[in-house]
């Protein structure tokens, strides 16, 4: 019986055959901590009588939650993680790059076989450079500071092939909506979704960002996406690395094969309050918004900003709507900046901040009031997550967000 | 040459992971999250007790001030879905479970429950246990009886029961000084 990809990157990892089911304490390849859940793991840490991390080098602190620090505990918890990285030697540490899945993926610190794991659910974006990587509690990664090791039980496959070129204005975030939907929240738990099919092998590496990151919205343990040329390409003068063969064996046991056609596809809309309540704009068109948020791990890069700027040409936003345009990092903000969007979006209206997680967690600004309206390119719509509980999010792509942000009712991009 | 873990007896160790259990079984159904389990308000609080005080509130009552050491949680699929918080295995902890039977579990609450000392089970059939029924846990057999009904439970791995033997991962963790991957576990 062949292996799987998640298999043979246990196995890489353990330098033995692993197979899935089974439970192995494996050596991380890095570890990501941020300024929300950083502090609990470094109390974690120490409760586990933790000295030294076990290698400076591979821990990682990106700071995106509450930044520029939004109250004063949020300024306490920066400066507890920079004393922090200080006395630890660590290097990896950035204040005001982005946000901190992007910035993993920029600087090629997730690459092909390695396994990674972040305290945040998320992490799981990383599939998108071919990595095992998931998102972990803080007790969890208090260990995993001391040791450099984890204990992980080995994930079954789903495997999702993905066949067909995308309509006009449908792209990978409506893809993966769908799929939600399809799955539903808890379908995956325990599992690992791997990504193939001709339309996955054509995507570029923005839209497999999107698509990994939300896998945990399925309840995954980790999305991948096999490396291949584009993935190389990627990694190119991010990471000093030689291209290599990882695949799944063509005989890889798979709990589940699914298949998906993205040439029938709408643009999708996850309805308030759950992620796989996901249903064709038509049905939800007309819906006023109050708010529009494009940003976020999920849909914040170059390519997003891109897709919002040709929606929009030469109109301008609809008046008495915020919008909200975040790019997801520092690079990401200069390459839109230097094509022309963001002076596009400002004169449209929009109101464009720097690079943070901004309103997605509702942790920080742009918080939604009791009954207000939300439009947002993000991954989560619970009840309560960007304000108000009674405030109500809508997901959709950054084609949909723009469209929307346009006429101030939900609104099918491929109509504007 | 790495130590293989061990775990220290003795010290905050409650054997949650053999002997016989009886106590009464609170039935939760589908689908209960975090923010049920340990509403958002309360995520200041780290005390277990303090936490357990307010574990469902608003969602079920009863629970806080009668839940008993030894009782059971029972519930159907993806118990624990949502937000990470730590804090919910904790006030559940602080309640008096050490157990928690459920057809299937959220991942990061399953990982959350285990490094925190207590033990989900899972069992296929456990949405079809009544409410307030007394049940007889069978932690070494991986047997749960309830009026009189065997319910088999599926085993949870060596290293898992472990860590909660050890009382938790932070225990676990605090007597090593270093632990034996599967790397080196080969060499
Ligand atoms: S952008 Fe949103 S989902 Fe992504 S890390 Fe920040 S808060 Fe989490």
């Amino acid at each position: 019986m062949g292996a799987t990809i998640v298999e043979k990157i246990f196995s890489r990892g353990c330098r033995r055959e692993v197979a899935t089911g089974e439970v192995v304490m494996a050596p991380v390849d890095a570890a990501m901590i941020h300024d929300i859940t950083g502090p609990l793991a470094i109390q974690k840490f120490r409760e586990m009588d933790g000295k030294r991390v076990f290698d400076p080098g591979k821990v990682i602190m990106l700071f995106d939650h509450q930044v520029p620090a939004d109250s004063i505990p949020a300024a306490q918890n920066h400066i507890f993680m920079r004393m922090f990285a200080e006395e630890q030697g660590i290097r990896n540490l950035d204040l005001t790059e982005g946000v901190c899945h992007q910035v993993v993926e920029e600087r090629g610190l997730a690459a092909p076989g390695e396994i990674v794991v972040g305290a945040d659910s998320h992490t799981c974006m990383y599939g998108a450079t071919g990595a095992f990587a998931t998102g972990i509690g803080s007790t969890d990664m208090g260990f995993v500071l001391k040791f450099g090791a984890l204990y992980f039980r080995v994930p079954g496959t789903i495997r999702v092939e993905v066949n067909g070129t995308f309509p006009n204005r449908v792209g990978p975030k409506d893809l993966i909506l769908s799929i939600a939907g399809d799955i539903g929240a808890d379908g995956a738990t325990y599992k690992a979704l791997e990504f193939t099919g001709e339309t996955m092998e054509g995507m570029g590496m923005a839209g497999r960002m999107t698509c990994c990151n939300m896998a945990v919205e399925m309840g995954a343990k980790a999305g991948i996406v096999p490396p291949d040329r584009i993935t190389w390409a990627y990694l190119r003068g991010r990471r000093r690395m030689e291209p290599f063969e990882l695949a799944a064996d063509p005989d890889a046991a798979y709990l589940e094969e699914r298949s998906y056609d993205a040439s029938d596809l709408a643009p999708q809309v996850a309805v308030p309050h759950n992620v796989d309540h996901v249903v064709d704009v038509g049905e939800v068109a007309g819906t006023r918004v109050d708010q529009v948020f494009i940003g976020s791990c999920t849909n914040g890069r170059f390519e997003d900003l891109k897709e919002v700027a040709e929606v929009l040409g030469k109109r301008k936003f609809s008046d008495g709507l915020r919008v909200i345009i975040i790019p997801a990092s520092r690079a990401e903000y200069l390459k839109a900046l230097r094509a022309g969007y963001i002076e596009r979006f400002v004169e449209a209206g929009a109101l464009v901040e720097a690079p943070c997680c901004g309103p997605c967690m509702g942790g920080a600004f742009g918080l939604l009031g009791p009954g207000e309206v939300s439009l947002s390119t993000s991954n989560r719509n619970f009840k309560g997550r960007q304000g108000s509980a009674d405030a109500k999010v809508y997901l959709a792509s950054p084609a949909t967000a723009a469209a929307t942000a346009i006429t101030g009712e939900i609104t099918d991009p491929r109509e504007v | 040459m790495a130590r293989k873990p061990r775990v220290k007896s003795g010290r905050n160790v409650e054997q949650a992971t053999t002997g016989v259990l009886t106590g009464r079984v609170w039935q939760f159904g589908d689908d209960v999250d975090t923010d049920a389990i340990i509403p958002g308000r309360f995520l200041t609080l780290y005390d277990p007790r303090e936490l357990a005080k307010h574990a469902f509130e608003g969602t079920r009552d009863d629970f806080a001030g009668g839940a008993e050491e030894g009782d059971i949680i029972v519930a159907g699929r993806n118990f624990g879905c949502g937000s990470s918080r730590e804090h919910a295995p904790l006030a559940l902890k602080g309640a008096g479970i050490r157990v928690i039977v459920a057809v299937s579990f959220a991942r990061i609450f399953y990982r959350n429950a285990i490094n925190s000392g207590m033990l989900p089970l899972v069992c296929a059939v456990a949405g079809d246990i009544r409410d307030g029924r007394i049940a007889e846990l069978d932690l070494e057999g991986g047997i749960l009886t309830v009026e009189g009904k065997r319910y088999e439970l599926e085993p949870v791995p060596a290293f898992l029961r472990e860590i909660v033997d050890a009382g938790g991962l932070v225990e676990y963790a605090r007597g090593l000084s270093e632990v034996t991957t599967c790397r080196e576990a080969m060499m």
